[in-house]
């Protein structure tokens, strides 16, 4: 088995042991990111020098007998809406094309002082609005399952590195499915913390009330490491839960049994392909077999979270993007006059989806619409939560698919920006109710791309929803299905 | 026909704290621009506010001095619009739930009697950069000094029906906030600015015309003035049977007349929604008793324990605590001064009159309350005479120097020593012996003469009384 087809665990492990140095761990992965991102193009910017810098440091850690962190020299890639301090962070916008923060993130604060090295910083939407990548204004990254099919967004090139084995974890982040939803299309674990769980400083706006960063990884247990190190109270985050960080990969197999499982109705109902209905009801029946107690949940609001949604995360996003004005920083285009300065900037700097989400946040907010627009979906938001806390009542965890159908083709849906929005239907009312939501691997489609479940659970429920995952990894007896990827000599295939 | 005058006044105040209301920079003036700023009141995408818990005492603490309820629960907005002087594309601001509202300020009326004037709202918010131009106009740069610093805005209510009840007002309202540790409210230097909103109305009447909101005023005179114009210009239009035009307009002090910035009609959507990157403020009804309890003693209340404490008259009292900085002065004079009637007579006197032609503050003045204590200290030690003393307050109002150093620096020590003036003395009565004749003919004018020549001979240093003592003891021997 080479190097970068190991789960983070397994290389912590080789590491602890010192059977493998984080210098050759980072190095093979960086081999296989010069093997295959030229035709998946998962990284905006690549960092081997940092990364390697990193390694260096851990490996002289370890001989000098410091304790380290678990993921002390696990590679990790970052989705490039999460400062980095000197590198460059562009959220796949012109208007940031060659920004570089003078600070970090706290996640990425985490990661550094755990010693993970970064390998670079990927591809995604502008902005993190988008479900496949084809709104990033440099390029479309590939899925490795089949590469003329999207690997989902917005964090696409998070999950096309974690899946290509090119990065052994990477950080996404999760407006309305921006996580759960690309590791669906490319059959991993993706991680939505509850919201707050995970400091969003140093995370760029894109709707502030829903914006959460999580994981991608190959199992569970990978997952339940990484958010053990990001997750955690920030006072620099006014919205930042002040609860005690349990420890995640404790306990993660403590199995089903006893466990009360809600299967979401509405979703059967819906034009979801029938394929994927009947492996999230393989799934459950497996779940039920090894004594989870099952039951079907009625979520009657669900298709009113896809319209509150598409009208609370632009709101916010218009006023989130209005700071990008050619003032302070980023793109500034020619202009005679102010005005004529902030039409150019952000005419020439913002791509059609982002322009396109400003002016729908704009209407919705402006005097006379904000009560029938903004003003509802609040209202809508509300009762959704309602709803869950309901439905909670009865059930420790909810489950349905992941998304309506597997990855589809590129430029299947970029000139239909509704149908591009239903690619979310799933994973929008977990975000606007704030509660933590996981996306599963549920066995792969007849035309061989993987299909996704997702599992949800009450606020701070994530331990659970870690253990369900981590029972279904078990079913698959332990390896994670990887695409298969034919690499020639020194090059992509 | 008369008209009737109805004003309401916007006051935007800056709160005395030590950081900004959403970052850890200080709050604090400064020449070198955007010296006091950071990623996060620049705006740098990411940055998360963090919101100042010692503005929100001082915010709660302004709400409960001018009577407001106060809101438990409460939060902030963001207001929209594209402007350079604002960093984030929008204003942090308190639009929907004030923390204050309902309040009121009882003030003076034209007439003398007392008048109440309510007060709407009083809100957060953060305050704007400034934008400077170069003189070509070819340029424009941006100083975000004083961008998210705290601020209050008061709104009153259109209760005001002159410019002179305007002025009060705003003198009532400083006054408060000063007492209540709030603010310093300095117009001049920015940390207090008032629009005004102004219209007419046929007496007896109680419909609203339309009014005009009147900007740009840089003293409590030019709000007074601008009102004045305004209802000039207003009565002007009304009695020639034109219509008022709402519209913003701007003071210009140069000329003393208001000019229209823009109509109404263009006024901006800010399209208001609630901050989701910040936690709702929530107060208890504890936090908000204790606010009460500790408010700061305001004018009158210090008046009065000036008048029972120091044995001061009324009148002296009232001068002293006409605003918090100078009974504060006075105060910290008599730390190191025990004669409270003195320092008073001195502080109104000769200190008033200097602040005065020089138009500044007495916390912004150089003459410290410790250097008043220390020439009235040296006064009365027979150090120096009074007539010196004023020379010496002088000279350390405009260097900053003590006086005690001005002193010694110029050997200015009154001379007291007898051996040394009697010499004097002779001298003198040696040089005049034509006043020594007319004094002894009982031309008792002629003592002022000789008195006034010792005390030239030694350039104003000797000891006045003395000399007049041992002269008469000269004269008669
Ligand atoms: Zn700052």
């Amino acid at each position: 088995m080479k190097l970068h087809e190991n789960t983070a665990v397994v290389l912590s492990q080789l590491l602890a042991k010192k059977e493998v140095s984080a210098i050759e761990v980072t190095q093979s992965f960086l081999n296989r990111i010069g093997d295959l991102d030229p035709l998946l193009k998962a990284f905006v910017t690549l960092t081997p020098e940092f990364a390697l810098k990193t390694a260096a440091e851990v490996d002289q850690k370890r001989i000098n007998g410091k304790r380290l962190h678990p993921l002390a020299g696990v590679p990790i890639a970052i989705k490039d809406n999460i400062c980095t301090e000197g590198i460059k962070t562009t959220c796949a916008s012109r208007i940031l094309s060659n920004y570089h923060p003078p600070f970090d993130a706290t996640v990425v604060s985490s990661l550094k002082a755990i010693g993970m090295p970064l390998l670079g910083k990927t591809n995604m939407d502008e902005f993190a609005m988008g479900s496949s990548t084809e709104n990033s204004a440099f390029f479309t990254s590939r899925n490795p399952w089949d590469p003329e099919r999207v690997p989902g967004g917005s964090s696409g090139g998070s999950a096309v590195a974690v899946a290509a084995g090119m990065a052994p974890l990477a950080l996404g982040s999760d407006t309305g499915g921006s996580v759960r939803q690309p590791a669906s299309f490319c059959g991993l674990i993706g991680l939505r913390p509850t919201y707050g769980r995970v400091s969003r400083y140093g995370l760029i706006a894109f709707a502030s009330s829903l914006d959460q960063i999580g994981p991608l990884a190959l199992t569970a247990e990978d997952a339940a490491l990484l958010l053990g190190a990001i997750a955690g109270y920030d006072r620099l985050d006014s919205t930042s839960l002040p609860e005690d960080v349990p420890d995640y990969s404790k306990e993660l197999g403590a199995g089903i049994k006893g466990i009360r499982i809600g299967l979401i109705g509405e979703n059967v109902d819906q034009q979801f392909d029938p394929e994927v209905n009947a492996a999230v009801k393989r799934k459950l029946t497996m779940l039920e077999q090894h004594g989870a107690v099952t039951g079907e949940v009625s979520l009657p609001l669900t298709d009113y979270g896809l319209g509150a949604y598409y009208l609370i995360a632009p709101s916010e996003a218009s006023s989130n993007l209005g700071r990008y004005d050619g003032v302070r920083y980023g793109y500034k285009a020619e202009s005679r006059h102010l005005e004529e300065m902030f039409s150019n900037t952000r005419g020439e700097g913002f791509g059609a989806e982002v322009k396109r989400r400003i002016m729908i946040g704009t209407y919705a907010l402006s005097a006379g619409y904000y009560d029938a627009y903004y003003l509802k979906a609040m209202q809508v938001r509300t009762m959704i939560r309602r709803n869950y806390e309901k439905a909670f009542q009865s059930f420790d965890l909810i489950l349905g698919a992941a998304t309506p159908t597997p990855a589809f083709k590129i430029g299947e849906k970029s000139d239909d920006p509704l149908q591009m929005y239903l690619s979310d239907v799933c994973n929008i009312n977990d975000a606007l109710a704030g509660i933590p939501s996981i996306s599963v691997p549920a066995g792969l489609h007849s035309s061989g791309l993987p299909m996704g479940m997702q599992i949800s659970a009450p606020p701070s429920g994530e331990k659970l929803l870690l253990a369900a995952a981590h029972f279904l990894d078990g079913q698959k007896r332990g390896v994670p299905q990887r695409p298969q990827l034919e690499i020639g000599e020194g090059g992509s295939k | 026909m008369d008209y009737e005058t109805v004003i309401g006044l916007e006051v935007h105040v800056e709160l005395l704290t030590e950081s900004k209301l959403f970052c850890s920079c200080p709050n604090r003036f400064a020449a070198e621009p955007n010296i006091n700023t950071c990623p996060g009141c620049l705006g740098f995408p990411g940055i998360l506010p963090q919101l100042n818990a010692a503005a929100v005492k001082k915010a709660l603490t302004a709400a409960l001095a001018l009577n407001c309820e106060v809101a438990l629960y409460s939060y902030f907005d963001r207001k929209n619009y594209f402007y350079p002087d604002i960093s984030k594309g929008y204003q942090i601001s308190q639009f929907h739930v004030p923390i204050g509202s309902n309040g009121y300020i009882d003030i003076k009326d034209d007439q003398g009697s007392t008048k109440r004037i309510r007060i709407g709202r009083v809100h957060m918010e953060e305050d704007a950069g400034k934008l400077v131009h170069s003189p070509a106009g070819d340029t424009s740069l941006v100083d975000y000094n004083r961008a998210g610093v705290p601020l209050i805005e008061v709104v009153t209510e259109p209760d005001l029906r002159s410019p002179g009840e305007a002025k009060y007002y705003l003198e009532k309202l400083k006054s408060i906030l000063q007492y209540a540790d709030v603010s310093d409210c300095k117009m001049e230097e920015g940390s207090l600015r008032c629009d005004a909103n102004i219209s007419l109305r046929p007496l007896g009447s109680d419909a609203l015309g339309s009014k005009t909101e009147l900007k740009n005023m840089n003293s409590f005179k030019a709000v007074e003035r601008s009102l004045e114009y305004e209802i000039r210009r207003q009565r002007d239009i009304l009695i020639s049977g034109g219509e008022v035009v709402s519209q913003t307009r701007r003071w210009e002090e140069n000329s003393q007349k208001t000019f229209a910035m823009r109509g109404k009609l263009q006024a901006h959507d800010y399209r208001c929604f609630v901050d989701p990157e910040l936690a709702p403020i929530q107060l208890t009804a504890e936090e908000v008793e204790e606010a009460r309890r500790n408010l700061p003693e305001q004018a009158e209340a210090r008046a009065a324990r000036f008048v029972k404490d120091y044995k001061l008259p009324g009148y002296d009292a009232a001068v002293l605590t006409v605003s918090r900085s100078l009974a504060d002065y006075f105060e910290a004079c008599l730390q190191a001064y025990d004669n409270p009637k003195t320092a008073a007579n001195w502080i109104m006197g000769e200190l008033m009159a200097k602040l005065n032609t020089a138009g500044i503050e007495v916390d912004r003045c150089s003459f410290t309350p410790a250097s008043m204590a220390e020439l009235l200290i040296m006064i009365d030690e027979g150090l120096i005479s009074g007539k010196l003393a004023k020379e010496i307050l002088d000279q350390s109002f405009s260097s900053g120097k003590s006086p005690r150093r001005i002193v010694v620096e110029e050997n200015l020590v009154q001379i007291s020593d007898h051996g040394e003036l009697e010499k004097v003395i002779r001298q003198m009565i040696e040089k005049h012996p034509d006043s020594v004749e007319n004094y002894r003919a009982g031309k008792t004018k002629a003592l002022g003469f000789l008195v006034g020549q010792a005390m030239a001979e030694t350039k104003g240093k000797a000891n006045p009384q003395l000399v007049n003592e041992l002269l008469l003891r000269a004269l008669e021997s």
